[in-house]
């Protein structure tokens, strides 16, 4: 997995609640039995009109935000299905971060097994910085996880937040669960034996 | 010892390895896998040269993507071939039990494990499906994981989680005539939200819930991750025993009685403290559609749709403005004038026999209305088996529906049962997101009674009157 230490870049902000992974990728495009290359079906049902062009409407397709790596939306983020394709799809494009007031399970879990950041931050927060990502489109965000810091370019807006601790050392690290449950092998052959 | 809920109780019995700041390791007893979110799975396993730990604690289906024509037919789709093929080359040679498209034993996930017999009180299952929660009605705790959760269970037996939160739902009094499980669950949905469960493992009380069969049980704990809970459980009793008793694959015998002595103990204790409580009214309840893009949109089949303007927040108001929008619905609509294309019964939530007969005793000698294009989509292979030795698939046949093969078919609008744009569809499933059954279709959930009435009306009706 790839560390996440530090990322700086363009945030869009996606002013819904209740973003559900049928909406950040469909089931059709589930049908690949790769973890690659779902990053041109993300939002697709938002991001493409019924003949297949682009929306221009939709905040991916507007020019300041090409290249965007950070996604701003409303609360329960990641809501419905548990595919993994959801973070795939994400991390294909280039999403590296998601910040929201609040997420779904399944999908806060998902995101930390591929070395993406969902960050939680007060739904006033969140406000602040979708405003100021209106107001300003291309805005570029900082994001530091070490330093549990969140800045934007002009510094007009700086927050702090919080990661469980570690969730945060796996992600600065790279850390893959299974090797480190595996680590535990001695009590997993305990537990199996006794019952 | 202190007082405990049953989920504390199965929870700690599990506890493998635990560091403080660290998520519990827990022991995994009962692993389904699909052909969906396991092929990636599989691929990490050889990868990093690991191996199946626990096979006979792992079984195999296929049901997201197959087919629901007959199965003599090949299937055409060449990416959804090669996702089935995919799934019968990763078990072969590991042990793990497998159930093909032609298997009498195949189904969806979360109809097979408890039909079979695999699924029983006590335990911890887990599948990559978030809908997996339907197995705790048999008082087991289970959990919806994602694909890297699926290749650490393969790897290890075990899940990394955080101890989730209790809550308790409670049903008081008893259901009305004419309320189903789908409904209770619908109802419950209503009133605490599509995010109210989140991080909570949610345990069903009450007389209501009591009440309800097995198959009932299941409906309402089907859609607990709908309400964004982790898991949702009911505590076992003399009901989920007698079910057990008829399953091909679990305990007989002395040792079932055993396992039922043991059972017993797991209901929560008097005096043990869930972290939140919710109460309902059972005689509040009452059939329930949904109007909206998410399960939390409900109304009552005599109300009418919402105008977006009478809701307090902002963001609430123009969700509810955009789900209007995408619905094609305006508001103050009465719920009942809503005019329906498709009629879709069936997906884990409600394709069990105890479904398909309540669907059936509606149309029984009736005709499905000349707009409206009806389908049944049994849960697995042995309820649609049970339904034919029933005569249940006459009835629907000569109604003019159409009497599919296993799956999930338009649950998710994955396979070639699909929503055309704009379509409108009274669907016994579970998620009525935008798209879900197909890019711009439109869903509304419902009960198999009610929707069994409006593919004969043509619309939605009040099951009450019928
Ligand atoms: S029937 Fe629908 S909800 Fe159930 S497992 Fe299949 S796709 Fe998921």
């Amino acid at each position: 997995m790839e560390p996440f230490v530090k990322v700086s870049g363009v945030a869009a902000p996606i002013d819904r609640v209740n973003i559900d992974t049928d909406q950040v990728i469909p089931a059709i495009h589930l049908k690949s039995i790769e973890r690659t290359g779902y990053g041109k079906f993300l939002f697709s049902s938002w991001r493409f009109n019924a003949d297949g062009t682009p929306n221009p409407d939709f905040v991916l397709n507007k020019p300041e935000y090409q290249n965007a790596s950070i996604i701003v939306a409303g609360r329960n983020f990641g809501c419905g299905s548990s595919r993994e394709h959801a973070p795939w799809a994400l991390q294909d494009y280039g999403i590296r971060c998601v910040i929201a007031p609040s997420f779904a399970d399944i999908f806060h879990n998902n995101c930390y097994q591929n070395g993406l950041l969902p960050i939680v931050l007060p739904e006033e927060d969140v406000r602040r910085l979708m405003d100021k990502l209106e107001k300003d489109p291309g805005t570029k965000l900082n994001i530091d996880l070490e330093g549990l810091r969140i800045w934007d370019e002009d510094e007009e807006i700086v927050l702090e937040f919080n990661v469980e601790e570690f969730r945060r050392y796996c992600l600065l690290n790279g850390l893959d669960d299974i090797g480190l449950t595996l680590q535990n092998e001695e009590a997993i052959k305990a537990f199996e034996s006794k019952s | 010892m202190a007082a405990q809920t049953m989920f504390e109780k199965i929870w700690d019995s599990h506890v493998v390895h635990e560091e403080s700041g660290q998520p519990s390791i827990i022991y995994i007893d009962l692993h389904l896998i699909h052909e969906v979110t396991t092929p990636q799975a599989f691929d990490g396993l050889r990868l990093n040269g690991r191996g199946v730990r626990r096979p006979d604690l792992t079984i195999a289906t296929v049901d997201h993507n197959t087919p629901t024509w007959e199965l003599d037919k090949p299937v055409t789709d060449e990416i959804s071939k090669k996702q089935l093929d995919a799934l019968a080359d990763n078990v072969k040679d590991t042990g793990i039990t497998f159930y093909d498209r032609f298997s009498e034993n195949q189904g969806i996930v979360h109809v097979i494990g408890p039909d079979l017999g695999y699924t029983l009180p006590g335990k911890t299952v887990v599948c990559g499906d978030s809908h997996t929660s339907t197995h705790g009605a048999l008082g087991c705790l289970a959990m919806g994981i994602g694909t890297s959760e699926v290749e650490h269970v393969l790897a290890t037996q075990t899940l990394r989680q955080f101890k989730p939160k209790t809550m308790e739902v409670r049903i008081n009094g008893d259901l009305p005539v004419g309320v189903s499980a789908k409904d209770v669950i619908l109802g419950i949905i209503g009133k605490i939200g599509i995010n109210g469960g989140i991080g909570h493992a949610i345990e069903y009380t009450g007389e209501a819930i009591r009440s309800l069969s097995m198959d009932g049980r299941m409906t309402v704990c089907n859609m607990s991750i709908e309400g964004g809970a982790r898991a949702g459980m009911i505590a076992p009793d003399e009901t989920t025993f007698a079910y057990i008793k008829e399953r091909p694959y679990a305990p007989k015998g002395e040792e079932l009685e055993a396992a039922i002595d043991e059972w017993k103990k797991l209901p929560t204790d008097t005096g043990a403290k869930f972290d939140k409580l919710v109460e309902i009214d059972a005689a509040d309840l009452a059939p329930f559609v949904t109007w909206g893009t998410n399960p939390g949109m409900v109304a009552k089949i005599t109300d009418r749709v919402p105008d977006p303007a009478s809701f307090d927040s902002p963001a609430e108001r123009e969700s509810a403005e955009r789900a209007l929008t995408y619905m094609g619905l305006e508001p103050n609509t009465p719920i009942e004038e809503i005019k329906i294309d498709r009629i879709f019964l069936g997906a884990c939530t409600n394709s069990r026999i105890d479904d398909l007969r309540a669907a059936a005793s509606v149309i029984k000698g009736k005709t499905v209305n000349p707009n409206v294009y009806a389908m049944v989509v049994p849960g697995s292979a042995r309820v649609k088996l049970q339904a034919e030795q029933e005569g249940l698939d006459k009835i629907f046949k000569d109604a003019g529906f159409d009497w599919r093969v296993a799956g999930c078919s338009m649950c998710l609008g994955m396979n070639p049962d699909i929503l055309q744009p704009g379509e409108r569809c009274a669907s016994t499933s579970n998620r009525n997101f935008e798209g879900r059954q197909g890019k711009g279709g439109r869903t509304h959930l419902v009960s198999p009674e009610m929707a069994a009435a409006a593919a004969i009306a043509g619309h939605f009706v009040d099951i009450r009157n019928w």
